[in-house]
C-alpha cells in the first residue's frame, strides 16, 4: 500500500544562484531539456510516486510559472481533491513576506492543517533527478525517522550560496550536518533538497518554531537537533544533476546527450510537461545534425552539432551551431555561427553572426534579444 | 433563455477504410496516425474549434476503441466543455429497435437527438478520413449569404479522376442544378468534399423522409442529397480552393505525408494562426546521433536516430540503430529499425520490428509498390515492393 504524503515545492528557493535565467522567472519555471522546466521533473515524480496532492510555494515572479502550470492537467493534477496548490506569500500589515524557508512553511500551515495524507514531502526546484518518493517514505517509516533527508555523493565543491552536507552513521542517522562547509576534494554527502516527514510532526514543528520566535529550518532546527532528533539521510544512488549556476546548467544539460542519462531521466516512467501543439520538427534538405536533441517545432536547414534544441526554433541555411543550448522560439539566419552559447527565448539572430563562449563560460543571450 | 448552439458538427468515423488493408485492421480509419504525431481526425476536430464550432458529435461503429480513447474528453481539442464539446456517438440499442448504422444518413438520423439537445440553426456534416486545413466559419457565411438549405464543400479535381467522386454541376452562382455519384462520363470536374452544411430543420425533415423509404440506401450522397435537389430545395456549392486530400488508399496516405515535407511544403502544418491541436504524445526531445544523416524528414519526439533517414516520416519514439537506411517512407509510432537494416518506400505501423538485416520494400522507383507492415509484428529477411504484411500472414502461398 503507498503511503499517503502531500508535496510541497519551493519554486523560488535558489534564484540567487541562477539569476540569468531567473530574471524574469523562478527557479521552477527555468527551461530545461529541450521542452521541459526544472518543476517538471519533481512534479512528475511526485505524481509517478503517487502524490497527487502539490503545494507550490512562491514568493516572486511567478508569473511564468502559474502560465505552465494552468490548471494542472497536463501532469494528471487537475483534481477535485488536491491536485496543483499555488501557494503566494502571505502577508498583512503586521507581516511582510517571508524571507526563509521556516517563514514560508509558517505561512502554509493553513494548507497543511487541512490536508490528510500521513506525509509531507518537501523540495526544491534546483534537482534532476528520477526519485521514487515511495522509496523514501518507506525507509523513513522504517527507520522510525522525525525526518528523512536525501542526499547525493558528489566530488565537486557546491557552487550554491547555501547548501548543507550530511554526515549519516552506518544506520542512516545523522551524526552532524553542516551549513555551507568550506570543500575542497575527495566524496562528500551533498543534501539535495528533499525532505520527509509526518504532517503533524512539521505541523508541530513549525508552531514550536513560531512560539520561540526561530527564523531558520537549516540552523535552527536541522542543524541544531541532530542529536535529539531522529534526522536520517537516505542516500539517492541514481543520477542527480543539481542547478546552481549558469555554468552547470550549461554543463548538466549537455549531459542528457548521453543515452544512459536519457534512459534513467525518461526510460521507465513518463516525464509530464506543457504541451504546445507544435508541429513534428522539420529537417530540411542539406541540413546536418549530429549527437543533439531537438524538440517539437524546430525548422533545421543548417548544421546542429552537440546541442539542446528547445520548441520552435529555427535555424538557417548555412548556419553552423556548436555545442549550444538554444530555447524557445530563436531564429537563427542564415551563415550564423555559434558555440558553447545559450540562448533564452525569443532570441533573434541576423544572418553572418559569430559567437562563441567556452565550456567553462558559455555565452549566454537574455530572452528577446536581437543581435 | 433557452441555451442552443448556432452550428453542431457530426463527424462521420465509422468506417472501416478496407483500401488501408493492413492499417485498419483493429483502428477505425480516421484514428489512422499521419505526419509523424498526428491522426486523421485531428484534422476535423481541429477545422472545428479553429472555426468556432465547439459542440462535435463524432459517430463511431468499426473498430471504436482506440479512437474512443485517443478523443476522450476532447481536451487537446479544447472540445471539453460544460454545454457542447465533443461526444462520441455509438450505435445503441432503443427500446423499439436496436441497429447499426446502415448509411451516412442514418448514423445521423439515429442521433437526431443528440443534435435537437443543442436546438441548432444549422448542422455541419463532416467525414474523418480527409487531410485539410479549412474555416468552416466562411462556408457558414456563404451558406447564410445564398440562403441556401443545404451547402455542399467542393473542390475541382483532375478531370480523368472526376469519376471517382460525387461530382456537382453548377450554374454560375454556384447553385446546384445536379448532383452525379461517380459518373462514367462526368460533366464537370467539382467534386464533393462530403462537407455539407444543412439548415436544420430540412436535414431533419429530409432525414425523416429518408428513414421511411424502404427502397433508400440511406445514404447523403446517393440518396438525401438528390432526393432534397429533385424536392427543388436551394442547394449551393462552396468552392474551396486549398490542399484537400482523401487518404483512403496506401498511396494518397503515403503521397498526403509526403506532402508535409520540405522547405515550402505542399501542405504545412506548422501555421501558427490555424494549429492542427492532437494528443501529444510523452515523450522527451528525439536524438540524432553522431552518425545520423537525416534530411528532408519530419522527427516527432522520443525518436532515437543513429542511421540514414531521407525523404520520410518518423512518428514519435521511433528508433532507427546504426548503419540502418529509412528513404521514402512512413514509420508510425514506436516502431524500430534494427542495425543494418533497409526500409525503402514503406509504410509501417506502429510497435513494428524490423530485425537486423532486413530489407522492407523496394526503391520507389522499382515500381513495385509501397510495401506495408501491420502493427505489432516483428519482420526479418526481406519484404517486396506491394507487399502488404499483418500478425495473420502466414508467408507466400
Amino acid at each position: 500500500m503507498a503511503h499517503s504524503a502531500v508535496g510541497v515545492i519551493f519554486s523560488n528557493i535558489h534564484d540567487e544562484n541562477i539569476p540569468e535565467l531567473s530574471r524574469h522567472r523562478t527557479m521552477a519555471s527555468i527551461p530545461y531539456g529541450g521542452r521541459y522546466r526544472l518543476i517538471d521533473f519533481t512534479l512528475s515524480n511526485m505524481v509517478n510516486s503517487g502524490i497527487t496532492t502539490v503545494g507550490i510555494v512562491t514568493k516572486n515572479n511567478y508569473q511564468s510559472l502559474i502560465d505552465h502550470l494552468g490548471s494542472g492537467k497536463d501532469w494528471d493534477l487537475a483534481r477535485k481533491d488536491g491536485g496543483i496548490i499555488l501557494l503566494p506569500p502571505y502577508s498583512d500589515e503586521t507581516d511582510a513576506p517571508y524571507t526563509t524557508r521556516l517563514e514560508a512553511l509558517m505561512g502554509i500551515t493553513g494548507f497543511l492543517t487541512h490536508r490528510n495524507e500521513d506525509y509531507v514531502v518537501i523540495t526544491d526546484c534546483d534537482g534532476i533527478a528520477r526519485v521514487d518518493f515511495q522509496e523514501i517514505l518507506r525507509f523513513h517509516e522504517e527507520k522510525n525517522a522525525d525526518i528523512t533527508m536525501v542526499y547525493h555523493e558528489e566530488t565537486e565543491p557546491a557552487q550554491s550560496s547555501y547548501y548543507m552536507t550530511l554526515q549519516p552513521d552506518e544506520t542512516g542517522r545523522l551524526k552532524g550536518l553542516k551549513i555551507n562547509p568550506k570543500l575542497k576534494s575527495g566524496k562528500f554527502d551533498l543534501y539535495v533538497n528533499i525532505m520527509v516527514m509526518s504532517r503533524e510532526f512539521l505541523i508541530n514543528t513549525i508552531q514550536d518554531a513560531v512560539t520561540r520566535g526561530l527564523s531558520s529550518f537549516g540552523r535552527d532546527i536541522l542543524a541544531k537537533n541532530v542529536d535529539t532528533l531522529r534526522i536520517f539521510g537516505y542516500k539517492f544512488g541514481g543520477y542527480y544533476a543539481t542547478i546552481s549556476s549558469l555554468q552547470n546548467y550549461y554543463s548538466h544539460s549537455m549531459e542528457l546527450l548521453q543515452r544512459d542519462v536519457r534512459d534513467e531521466l525518461f526510460g521507465a516512467r513518463d516525464v509530464y510537461t506543457k504541451v504546445r501543439d507544435s508541429a513534428p520538427s522539420k529537417y530540411i534538405d542539406g541540413a546536418v545534425v549530429k549527437n543533439s536533441l531537438i524538440s517539437d517545432g524546430c525548422v533545421i536547414e543548417g548544421t546542429v552539432d552537440n546541442c539542446i534544441l528547445f520548441r520552435g526554433v529555427k535555424v538557417g541555411k548555412g548556419s553552423v551551431i556548436k555545442n549550444s543550448i538554444i530555447m524557445q522560439d530563436t531564429v537563427i539566419g542564415t551563415n550564423v555561427e555559434l558555440d558553447s552559447v545559450i540562448t533564452d527565448k525569443n532570441v533573434v539572430i541576423r544572418d553572418r553572426r559569430h559567437l562563441a563562449g567556452c565550456e567553462a563560460l558559455p555565452y549566454f543571450i537574455a530572452k528577446g534579444r536581437m543581435l | 433563455m433557452l441555451r442552443k448552439k448556432e452550428c453542431v458538427a457530426m463527424l462521420l468515423a465509422g468506417g472501416q477504410g478496407s483500401r488501408l488493408y493492413a492499417l485498419t485492421n483493429n483502428i477505425a480509419k480516421p484514428a489512422v496516425a499521419f505526419g509523424a504525431k498526428y491522426r486523421i481526425i485531428d484534422f476535423p476536430l481541429s477545422n472545428c474549434i479553429n472555426s468556432g464550432i465547439d459542440t462535435v458529435g463524432v459517430l463511431t461503429q468499426y473498430e471504436p476503441l482506440e479512437l474512443n480513447e485517443y478523443i476522450g474528453n476532447g481536451q487537446p481539442w479544447d472540445l471539453d466543455r460544460a454545454f457542447g464539446g465533443v461526444h462520441i456517438l455509438s450505435p445503441y440499442q432503443a427500446k423499439k429497435k436496436q441497429s447499426w448504422f446502415e448509411g451516412t444518413a442514418n448514423a445521423i438520423y439515429q442521433n437526431l437527438p443528440f443534435m435537437k439537445k443543442y436546438n441548432p440553426d444549422y448542422v455541419l456534416i463532416l467525414s474523418g478520413d480527409h487531410i485539410y486545413k479549412m474555416n468552416y466559419a466562411e462556408m457558414l457565411r456563404a451558406h447564410k449569404a445564398t440562403g441556401a438549405d443545404c451547402t455542399i464543400a467542393a473542390i475541382e479535381v483532375p478531370m480523368k479522376e472526376a469519376s471517382r467522386f460525387g461530382i456537382l454541376n453548377t450554374r454560375e452562382d454556384g447553385s446546384i442544378y445536379e448532383f452525379e455519384e461517380k459518373p462514367k462520363a462526368p460533366k464537370s470536374n467539382l467534386a464533393s468534399m462530403g462537407i455539407y452544411i444543412f439548415t436544420a430543420e430540412k436535414l431533419f425533415k429530409y432525414l425523416a423522409a429518408d428513414d421511411a423509404n424502404p427502397d433508400s440506401s440511406k445514404d447523403f450522397g446517393k440518396d438525401v442529397l438528390p432526393a432534397m435537389l429533385n424536392a427543388g430545395e436551394k442547394m449551393f456549392s462552396y468552392r474551396f480552393k486549398g490542399y484537400w486530400k482523401d487518404v483512403g488508399t496506401i498511396s494518397s496516405l503515403w503521397e498526403s505525408n509526403m506532402d508535409l515535407l520540405g522547405e515550402d511544403p505542399v501542405f504545412d502544418v506548422g501555421d501558427p494562426d490555424w494549429k492542427i491541436h492532437s494528443r501529444n504524445p510523452l515523450a522527451p526531445p528525439e536524438h540524432i546521433g553522431d552518425g545520423a544523416v537525416v534530411s528532408n524528414s519530419l522527427v516527432a519526439l522520443g525518436c532515437e536516430v543513429d542511421g540514414y533517414v531521407k525523404n520520410s516520416v518518423l512518428a514519435s519514439n521511433v528508433v532507427i540503430e546504426e548503419g540502418a537506411t529509412v528513404e521514402d517512407s512512413v514509420l508510425m509510432a514506436g516502431t524500430v529499425v534494427k542495425k543494418g537494416a533497409k526500409v525503402l518506400y514503406s509504410i509501417i505501423d506502429e510497435n513494428v520490428v524490423v530485425e537486423e538485416g532486413a530489407e522492407v520494400g523496394e526503391s520507389k522507383e522499382s515500381g513495385n509498390g509501397i510495401a506495408v507492415l501491420g502493427r505489432n509484428i516483428s519482420v526479418a529477411g526481406k519484404v517486396a515492393g506491394g507487399k502488404i504484411i499483418d500478425k495473420d500472414y502466414k508467408g507466400e502461398e
